[in-house]
């Protein structure tokens, strides 16, 4: 016994020592996501945030069909990345709205006419009040919204090129 | 190339991204008037998360979300809301990553069990020496 024993501490060293390694060694994953999939919507009317397009309140998303609700800032850099994708998207007929986080209107102008306007009603949550409520992390992200008002799907950052089947395919679930 | 991607990489990094012309939310960085509520307000922000400085407490943080987040828990602390019904609320939201604070969630038996187990293990030793040295 303690023959054995006297092994203890190079054992836990062991023991620490692997834990820790294959901590530091495993590709650190930082997306969170958000506990709301598979809930309704929260309940919200938001301010209009563009010149141009109407504002946003919770039931206008549950329009029977599956729409897209764009989560973007004009201040944000991979939302301009991203917005080629979300112009293609609707060329293929998908219906996406959007909010818009701690923005000023002239700057989602700006935006939007730099670099196209693929919504159709924009929220704007100045206070990151609904994105908190949404159990959103940041921007860009998007959410699948069923016919019902459901949340389907989260996508957390930008939807790049060969996301967009997925997404597609996401709506087309949703349905 | 290397260069123009290390750039690349900087600007992409989220504290930059978390920063936005708006003025910070009317309660981010203003107390409570009331000290207990207050103090009650810092205690919960002290062990909620930062989404965007994900190593930092909201209280700590400097980016534009934890900062909103900050304002509404202030101003629901004011309108008479338990800080474990907010806590519970984000949770909700965010998963248990969001609280600092420790649940009774089976994953973290052993770390609830550690102290237990360490306590008993030195009385145990404890006994032996204390017989060793009165057999002397």
């Amino acid at each position: 016994m303690r023959k054995l024993l006297i092994w203890l501490p190079l054992a836990l060293f062991a023991g620490f020592f692997i834990l820790f390694a294959s901590g530091l060694l495993k590709p650190d994953d930082r997306v969170i996501t958000s506990k709301q999939v598979g809930k309704t919507l929260p309940d919200f009317t938001l301010p209009p945030a563009a010149s141009d397009r109407p504002a946003l309140m919770s039931r206008e998303l549950a329009t029977g069909k599956p729409r897209l609700l764009n989560i973007f800032a004009s201040w944000c850099v991979p939302c301009a990345a991203e917005a080629p994708q979300l112009l293609a998207l609707k060329r293929a007929g998908v219906e996406i709205d959007a909010i818009a986080i701690r923005d000023a209107r002239e700057d989602v102008d700006r935006f939007l006419a730099r670099y196209g306007n693929p919504y159709d009603r924009i929220g704007l949550d100045a206070r990151s009040s609904v994105q908190i409520a949404l159990g959103s992390s940041g921007v860009p992200e998007s959410f699948v919204i069923d016919g019902k008002g459901r949340i389907a799907y989260q996508h957390v950052g930008d939807i790049r090129a060969d996301d967009i089947p997925m997404i597609l395919q996401q709506l087309e679930d949703a349905r | 190339m290397k260069a123009l991607l290390t750039l690349f990489a900087l600007l992409l990094t989220p504290p930059l991204l978390a920063q936005s012309a708006l003025p910070p939310a009317p309660y981010a960085d203003r107390q409570i008037s009331d000290p207990a509520l207050e103090r009650k307000a810092k205690a919960l922000m002290e062990t909620i998360r930062c989404l965007t400085c994900q190593s930092q407490s909201i209280a700590d943080s400097n980016a534009s979300m934890a900062g909103d987040m900050r304002s509404q828990i202030r101003e629901r602390i004011m309108a008479g809301e338990e800080p474990e019904h907010i806590r519970r609320w984000l949770i909700e939201r965010y998963g248990d990553w969001v609280s600092y604070e420790p649940t009774a969630d089976p994953v973290l038996w052993p770390l609830w069990g550690a102290p237990l187990l360490l306590i008993g293990l030195g009385l145990l030793l404890l006994r032996g020496r204390i017989k060793r040295k009165a057999r002397r």
